[in-house]
């Protein structure tokens, strides 16, 4: 029951003339998970409401699903699923009011409706909270509820607005493995907002890093990791580091320098913070540059020792990169 | 100890206005009815009457205000489009008029010489004229009422969640069904506190049933008519306190109804 998305010169200008999206194609298969990534106030929510069809796309932008054109098609006839941060649940209705809301105004019968949302409790770990009024919840319980609310009417596409944005860490981790479980038992084309490339990492199929209204690169975790489009990429998925070196200008990541204790080494340590897997070592050279590597906690120098700094491992190949700087 | 002195010395004041301006008056009302004020009023039909027809305008005026609030105050609300200040500049003006202002205008429109009768005249019909009916005054009940309501409304629309709206649609819903589910349960608060304060309103409004006069017989046209007319003091302080008992009736199962929401 799930579509592809394609989205064909979709731009969104304001009224004010300010543009929150360049006219973009994008292509997402059936079934695939795609993540939005990138800063605050670079489109993300724009796109997806685009998809969602709560906003209209600039003239000549057009939206499909499965070949067949909804651009002009309303939200309330697109049969998406949605998921807001704020979970945006009806506080007049339970639990389970909430829950069977999409199957109530489908006209699903009374006795089929009871059935899949006792299922949908059931599948959210929501059982026996049917009664509950909304205001009784805790957020990670909101923010199922909000998830059981959308997909309990087997919608075409899920969309995600930063879901877990406003939950502390640990149940924020929990609940990223739960959703993501569910996307792949589903098979529902979802698309996937957030800032948060950790987040973005596990989840998506494919990501998609955005900045200032265009995507940026598109591609697996691993290539905007080890092969980012441009310095924005590379910055933004993961620390990096500019190494000048004989060939130019270089970007590396901290995991990839390794340091060895050298009173001729060019950088002294500044300072070294425990992170738990490895230890993050500032360094600085004589000119002012600084440099962070991350070692593992053997032996760590201390600040104020001198290192040579060996660069172990593969350079990023930006395109930035690739031109002296 | 010294907490609930504290209390009870912050409480006083209030209190001590509330004892002078409000329950003293109040219970000389309800005593200067004596036995025999209230013997009448019980006893003659015409007070039931003008009771019933009294509460009936009120409630007609606050079902159509809410109505037209409601409609007006969501979109109101919800649309940019240039004249809008101007807009809601014109519809919350007769928020400054007294009730006779009002009356007067109903007459002006649906008078002797309104304008309702004028074109009904030159259409080759009869001469419509309702402004000194019940009709009349509950059209200037309405209009006095419009201003209050629509500003109420507008700021609790205003505050709810767009995203409420925004998930019930992407959920299937139809503007009819977002409207049941959502708006009006949102408002609900809001509504039936306006709704309180209008029915209050329209129940004692008294200049504009005195401007319109003649065939009306509202109970405040009643008191005034039995205190000052014919100086029956005891049974208008007994329709006066009856009155009051049954808008406090009223308000308090509106307030009930909607779970303790109005203010
Ligand atoms: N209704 C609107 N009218 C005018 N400008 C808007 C409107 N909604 C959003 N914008 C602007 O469009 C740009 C993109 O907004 P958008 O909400 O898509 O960003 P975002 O990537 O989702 O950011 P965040 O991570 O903060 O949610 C922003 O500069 C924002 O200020
Ligand atoms: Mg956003």
């Amino acid at each position: 029951m799930s579509v592809a998305i394609r989205l064909a010169g979709c731009g969104r200008t304001w009224p004010g003339g300010s543009i929150a999206l360049h006219p973009l194609d994008l292509d997402i298969a059936a079934g695939e998970t795609l993540v939005l990534l990138g800063p605050s106030g670079c489109g993300k929510t724009t796109l997806l409401r685009l998809i969602a069809g709560l906003e209209a796309p600039d003239a000549g932008g057009r939206v499909f699903f499965d070949g067949e054109d909804v651009t002009r098609l309303p939200i309330e006839r697109r049969h998406v699923g949605m998921v807001f941060q704020s979970y945006a649940l009806f506080p007049n209705m339970d639990v389970a009011g909430n829950i069977g809301y999409g199957l109530r105004v489908r006209g699903v019968a009374r006795a089929a409706a009871r059935r899949r949302v006792d299922e949908m409790l059931a599948m959210m770990r929501l059982d026996g909270l049917g009664g509950r009024r909304i205001e009784a919840l805790s957020g990670g319980q909101r923010q199922r509820v909000a998830l059981a609310r959308a997909i309990a009417p087997r919608p075409r596409v899920l969309l995600l607005d930063e879901p877990l944005s406003a939950l502390d860490a640990r149940l924020r981790e929990q609940l990223r493995q739960e959703i993501d479980a569910l996307l792949r038992s589903l098979g529902i084309t979802a698309v996937y907002v957030t800032h948060d490339q950790a987040e973005a990492m596990a989840l998506g199929d494919r990501i998609a890093a955005m900045e200032k209204g265009r995507i940026a690169q598109i591609g697996t975790g691993r290539d905007l990791y080890h092969r980012p489009a441009n310095d924005f990429v590379a910055g933004f998925v993961g620390d990096t580091n500019r190494l000048a070196t004989p060939e130019g200008e270089r970007l590396v990541r901290p995991e990839h320098l390794a340091l060895r204790r050298s009173a001729t080494g060019g950088f002294t340590v500044v300072q070294a913070t425990f992170l738990g897997p490895v230890v993050r070592v500032l360094l600085r050279d004589a000119a002012g540059r600084e440099l962070r590597a991350d070692v593992p906690d053997e032996d760590v120098p201390a600040p104020g020792e001198r290192v040579a700094v060996l660069f172990q491992g593969r350079s990023l190949e930006t395109e930035a990169a690739a031109s002296p700087a | 100890m010294p907490d609930r002195l504290r209390a009870a010395l912050l409480i006083a004041p209030a209190l001590a206005v509330f004892l002078a301006f409000f329950l003293v008056p109040l219970g000389q009302l309800a005593v200067a009815g004596g036995a025999g004020g209230y013997t009448t009023i019980l006893t003659e039909p015409r007070y039931w009457r003008s009771l019933a027809s009294t509460l009936l305008v009120a409630a007609g005026t606050t079902a159509i205000t809410l109505a037209i609030a409601t409609a007006v105050g969501l979109f109101l609300a919800r649309t940019r489009f240039p004249g809008r200040g101007t807009l809601l500049a014109l519809l919350t003006l007769p928020l400054a008029f007294p009730g006779v202002v009002v009356g007067y205008l109903v007459i002006m429109l649906a008078g002797r010489q309104g304008l309702v009768a004028n074109i009904s005249l030159a259409l080759g019909g009869d001469r419509i004229v309702f402004a000194y009916s019940l009709s009349g005054l509950l059209l200037g009940y309405v209009y006095f009422s419009i201003p209050r309501t629509l500003l109420t409304v507008m700021a609790a629309a205003e505050k709810l969640d767009p995203r409420l709206e925004e998930a019930a649609r992407s959920l299937g819903a139809s503007s009819f069904g977002v409207l049941r589910d959502v708006l009006l349960p949102g408002l609900a608060p809001a509504l039936t506190a306006a709704g309180a304060i209008c029915f209050a309103t329209a129940t004692g409004a008294f200049g504009t049933a005195f401007a319109l006069a003649s065939r009306i017989d509202v109970l405040p046209m009643v008191i005034y008519t039995e205190f000052t007319l014919q100086a029956n003091l005891a049974v208008a302080a007994a329709l006066s306190f009856l009155l009051g008992l049954a808008t406090w009736a009223v308000l308090a199962l509106a307030r009930g109804a909607s779970g303790g929401a109005a203010a």
